[in-house]
Parts: C-alpha cells; structure tokens; sequence
C-alpha cells in the first residue's frame, strides 16, 4: 500500500456511518464494496454483558470475549472522510452497538424480505438511541418481493426512507448512502426552520 | 404471505442533536475520532506502543480504528495509548461529525450530499 492511500487528508473532518442488520444480509458486503482501503477488520473485547472494554485493567480480566466487526473508509473530499462500521446483529453484540451509535451521523439497516422481523432488532437499537437511519432492502435470490407500502406498515416505519439496494453493486450502495444523509440534512432543516 | 405477516412495534421519537466536539480525553475518543500528529514533538522517552502509534500517525492523518487495525492491538488499548499522546500534545484529535443547532452543520451536511453524489 501506498503511504498515499493508507492516510486520509489532515484537513478532513471524519463522519461515522453504521451498518446494521441480521446475520447475512450483506453487512459485510456493503462495507466491502464502500471502502477506498481493504476492509479492515478491528478486533474488540467485550464483556460477556456485551459492553465494550474501554479499561486496560478489565481487559485482563478472563470473561471478555473477542468479536470482529467490519470497517470501511471512503474519503470524499479534503474535508470530508466517512468510516463505515458494521455490526453484528446478534442480541448478544446490542452493547457494542450502542457503543458504535456514539458518535455516528447514523444507521443503514439492511432487510431481507424472506426475513423481514429479523431487522427489527437493529431498528429498535438505532431508535432507542434516536440515531437517524434509513431501511435498505437487499433483494436475494427467491426473496419475496413487496410493494413499499407494505414494507413501511410491516417495518412501522415514520418518516426513515425506504431504498432498494444491491449491497454488492457500488452505484446502488451509494443510493443508500445518499438517501441517509439526504434524511439528516431534511430533518435538521425542519429543525431549523421550527426554531 | 404477506410483508406484515410479523408486524414491528415502531416507536420513532425525534432524532437527538448533541452539541460540539467532544474533549481529547479517552472517553472523548471516538473509534472515528482522526488522529493529525505533530512532527514537532519529540518522541523521546516514549513508551514503546506509544512510539508505535507516533511512527504510524506521523506520514499522515489516520483514524483510532486504523490504528488498532494497523498495530492489531484491540480498539480500547489504543484508546488508551493515544489519550496519552493527545495529553501530550503529540496528537490532535477530531472528533466524528454530529449534527448540532448551528449553520455549519448545514453546510457540512450539504457538502457530504453532494460529494457522494459526485461519486
Ligand atoms: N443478491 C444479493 N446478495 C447479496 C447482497 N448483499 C450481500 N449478498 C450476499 O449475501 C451473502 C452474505 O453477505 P455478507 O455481507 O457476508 O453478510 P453479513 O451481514 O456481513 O453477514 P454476517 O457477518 O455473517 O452477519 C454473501 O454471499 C453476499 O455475496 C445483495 O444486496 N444482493
Ligand atoms: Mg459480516
């Protein structure tokens, strides 16, 4: 690797966006196909409560367990540099995820339509936590196709935007991406305009 | 079969703003948080994994996930390494974007938009 394309610009202000969903939905997938670097895959303690270790001395301790999580960075412009962290989805990983929300402009939760509840996890954590996000549909092979309508009364979506996505094509992950902060940027003109 | 078979309890409340960056402290520290090192610092007296990080920040701005994923150390260890660093003033932190109540956020969001669509 080239020094030039293992740094990213000193001027650059980072954002982080999170990638959620179930067990194979295309998390990985999509950081992957994201990422200017080689996705990187950071190794991070937990405790078996699922918190994330952030104390030399409890990482000594024996009852932490070690998850990988993926992680992408696209760099967009000298100002502006996204890092795209998925998560696992399982219940037991829900305190490392709440950790990731920190700091993050949002969430991108991925559906599969053959297992839509599946999602339902992931959108509950980003709402707890009153992260914005955006639903994208991840279509697969023999996946049951829906009309929106449907898919935002099953999903109890508000106001987050609904995307059709192949997370394996760069176009169509990038829809994903813009419709996320398309989101933000209208909500927090509402927000402005309210005030 | 249809989509609504499993129907989700939706619960959306308004999205939260936060304020501004946060402080160089480690709890400050975001896994996104962008590392800039200053060349100017002498790296004499370092403890080894310190010396490690300054050698790998001083060519270029990384952030802390690379650096975990570059030294393969776990995220929280070099937490603590680099909030040493930036007490130090061998590092500068900046911290991930949020949204706050301000015209800057706006205009950075804008810019994000449009980059993307650039692609
Ligand atoms: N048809 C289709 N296949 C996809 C899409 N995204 C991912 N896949 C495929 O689905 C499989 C699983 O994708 P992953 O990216 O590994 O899923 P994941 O969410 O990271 O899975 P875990 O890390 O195991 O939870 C792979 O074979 C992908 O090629 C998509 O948008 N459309
Ligand atoms: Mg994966």
């Amino acid at each position: 690797m080239k020094s030039s394309d293992r740094y990213v610009p000193a001027t650059a202000r980072p954002v982080k966006v999170l990638v959620l969903g179930p067990f194979a939905v295309g998390k990985t997938t999509f950081v992957r196909t994201v990422s200017e670097i080689r996705p990187l895959s950071t190794e991070e303690r937990m405790t078996q409560a699922g918190q994330l270790v952030d104390d030399l001395r409890d990482l000594r301790g024996k009852d932490t367990t070690t998850v990988a999580m993926d992680f992408g960075r696209l760099t967009l412009s000298p100002e502006i540099v996204l890092y795209l962290f998925g998560a696992p989805g399982q219940p037991r990983f829900h305190g490392m995820v709440r950790s990731l929300m920190d700091g993050a402009l949002g969430g991108l939760v991925l559906v599969d339509t053959r297992r839509i509840d599946a999602s339902f996890d992931a959108m509950n954590l980003l709402e707890e936590a009153r992260l914005p996000h955006v639903v994208a549909v991840n279509h697969f092979d023999g996946s049951p196709r829906y009309r929106d309508a449907e898919l935002r009364d099953s999903l109890s979506l508000d106001d987050q935007p609904l995307v059709s996505m192949d997370a394996r094509r760069a176009g169509s992950a990038k829809h994903g991406l813009i419709a996320l902060v398309q989101h933000i940027l209208d909500h927090h003109r509402r927000l402005e305009h309210a005030r | 079969m249809t989509a609504s078979r499993h129907r989700r309890a939706g619960m959306i409340r308004s999205y939260a703003v936060t304020g501004g960056d946060a402080p160089g402290t480690r709890a400050g520290l975001d896994a996104a948080t962008l590392l800039v090192a200053d060349p100017g610092r002498p790296l004499t007296g370092l403890a080894a994994q310190s010396r490690r990080v300054m050698d790998l920040c001083l060519p270029g701005a990384l952030s802390v996930s690379e650096v975990a994923a570059h030294l393969q150390l776990p995220g929280a260890i070099v937490k603590v390494i680099v909030a040493g660093l930036v007490d130090s003033g061998h590092l500068a932190p900046r911290a991930p974007f949020v949204p706050a109540a301000s015209p800057y956020s706006a205009d950075f969001l804008m810019k994000v938009l449009k980059a993307l669509e650039k692609l």
